[in-house]
């Protein structure tokens, strides 16, 4: 056995104990220091609330209220966005759609009309911008108060004179990976498609927005051309149009293939009929923190209930 | 790591300050008003993603101490899974208080009418017992093998949680799957575990009766 004599380490080889504490506790604040940066980086990553730098409400919008309520802010209505195609985070979308170029854009009308037309966007926009202030409610639960711009869809339709057996309208969003990266995905069966009644469709509140607070839409909220069908839930008002097609059935719509018993091809704000997962009876104001009760139709019931007389309303939700 | 620097008291504190950095994180972007467009929502979403993923790290430390055969790894489970009920307790707190206004009532319809609330509600229910016999002296008092069977529903509470957020994701289910999974696969590494050790002491029972 070989026993090594004391004297192979020398005695000022031996680590002081009072050096090898202060390098132990040098090394454990560092350990703790280091994943404690760690650890906030990845949340500050993961965890990122919507709102940019941006803020940039007009002045000539301050003050606006629409039956006392406050016009939701520009930079709320432009940093949470629902668009899959771009993101499923609301977070996500403003900035993925940073890029999106929206000229030149067309948007094809066909189907059961007598004169099918393909419209430049310069020529909708020419049939007359005017401005709606709409309450906006989304199938999750939260709402905004919006002031969009945009032409009402019958002046558009009444172009193309829609047949006499023409009795819904279908609507479909761009498709193309390339400027959508989240098509390259399967979360839903792209493109996104939408469909009205066509009496839906001429009702004067209908809308198709090209944009919101006096300035063109940002490609998060839909440009350069979307729906707005203000007593329907948010996902009705289709973004991104490129195609409208008028039919004699009910189209196909995205959300009400993908889940049949959570989103009907109605979808008219109801607060007595709750989503299977959710109620429907309050929503979240943005900028409020607690909830408030949902009105039927939206609130707009005086101008469209009418359309769904003698209606089970639980059935065609 | 090396036996001194993984010294329990430091391994604690270690867990402490990492748990909680997103705590203070959160709190602090509350109190500058820094919580994005919709605070209710995002601190509803914030802390329940914070609760599954600390429930998933609590989880895996037994696992972890076989693999990297560090049995000091034990002394950070207790607070992992503290820091996992203080996570739940927020969430359940901020959707009680902003989604449902503190009003049992709604509560309650909640609970009735939306499974993905009552599994939600199920799993910080178990919780609630396992975070009050964390202490040595409530193991004491249990006795260690009624601890031990009582504490095994932390995995029907993990599941739970999974399935809860599964339930409430509109499209796009690929990251509540990523939880569903990642935990079922640690309990089927326990389940497998407890199973042999049974088989183990059964075997040594019968060559003990055969001498």
């Amino acid at each position: 056995m070989l026993v090594k004599k004391s004297g192979d380490i020398s005695a000022n080889e031996i680590t002081e104990e009072k050096s090898y504490l202060n390098r132990r506790n040098f090394i454990r604040g560092g350990m703790l220091a280091g994943t404690a940066g760690v650890t906030a980086t990845v949340y500050r990553r993961l965890a990122v609330p919507a709102g940019s730098s941006e803020s940039a409400t007009e002045a000539t919008y301050l003050d606006r209220k629409v039956d006392g309520e406050d016009l939701t802010s520009y930079e709320d209505i432009t940093t949470y966005n629902n668009f899959y195609e771009f993101s499923t985070s609301k977070e996500g979308v403003a900035r993925l759609a940073r890029n999106f170029t929206t000229r030149p854009w067309t948007v094809e009308v066909t189907g059961l009309v007598n004169r099918p037309r393909t419209f430049d966007l310069d020529e909708i926009v020419g049939l007359g911008i005017e401005e709606r202030v709409y309450r906006f409610r989304c199938v999750e639960a939260w709402s905004m108060v919006i002031p969009w711009l945009g032409v009402p869809l019958a002046r558009l339709l009444a172009l193309v004179e829609p047949l006499g057996n023409a009795t819904f309208v279908s609507f479909q969003t761009l498709l193309d990976p390339a400027r959508m990266p989240n098509q390259r995905t399967q979360v839903l069966d792209w493109p996104y498609v939408e469909g009205l009644r066509l009496d839906e469709a001429l009702h004067p509140l209908t809308l198709l927005s090209t944009g919101l607070y006096g300035r063109l839409l940002l490609p998060q909220n839909g440009a350069p051309i979307r729906l707005v069908v203000p007593w329907k839930y948010g996902f009705k008002s289709i973004k991104s149009i490129v195609r409208i097609e008028l039919t004699d059935r009910q189209p196909t719509t995205t959300w009400s293939s993908y889940a049949p018993d959570e989103y009907g091809f109605y979808s008219n704000v109801n607060p007595g009929v709750a989503h299977p997962r959710w109620s429907q009876a309050r929503e979240r104001r943005i900028g409020e923190w607690g909830m408030r009760e949902t009105l039927p139709f939206n609130g707009y019931a005086d101008q469209v209930a009418g359309l769904y007389h003698g209606m089970d309303l639980g059935r065609y939700y | 790591m090396s036996a001194t620097i993984g010294s329990p008291g430091f391994l604690r504190l270690l867990l402490v300050v990492n748990a909680g950095v997103p705590m203070l994180l959160l709190g602090y972007d509350t109190a500058r008003g820094q919580l994005g467009t919709n605070p209710p929502e995002y601190l509803i979403r914030t802390t329940g993603m914070l609760t599954l993923i600390m429930m998933v790290i609590t989880l895996t430390i037994t696992p972890a101490m076989r693999w990297t055969a560090t049995p000091a790894l034990i002394q950070v489970r207790r607070l992992a899974g503290l820091f996992t009920f203080a996570y739940a307790s927020l969430h359940a707190v901020a959707y009680s208080w902003f989604d449902k206004a503190l009003d049992p009532s709604l509560i309650l319809t909640d609970l009735v009418r939306r499974p993905f609330i009552l599994l939600g509600m199920t799993a910080f229910a178990i919780l609630i017992p396992l975070a009050a016999t964390s202490t040595h002296g409530m193991v004491r008092r249990i006795g260690g093998r009624n601890w031990k069977r009582l504490h095994r529903l932390v995995y029907l509470a993990a599941m739970a949680g999974a399935i809860h957020y599964y339930l409430l994701v509109r499209a796009d289910k690929r990251l509540p799957l990523a939880f569903g999974l990642v935990i079922a696969g640690l309990l089927l590494w326990r389940a497998r575990k407890t199973n042999r050790a049974r088989r183990s002491t059964h075997n040594l029972a019968g060559s003990d009766s055969l001498q």
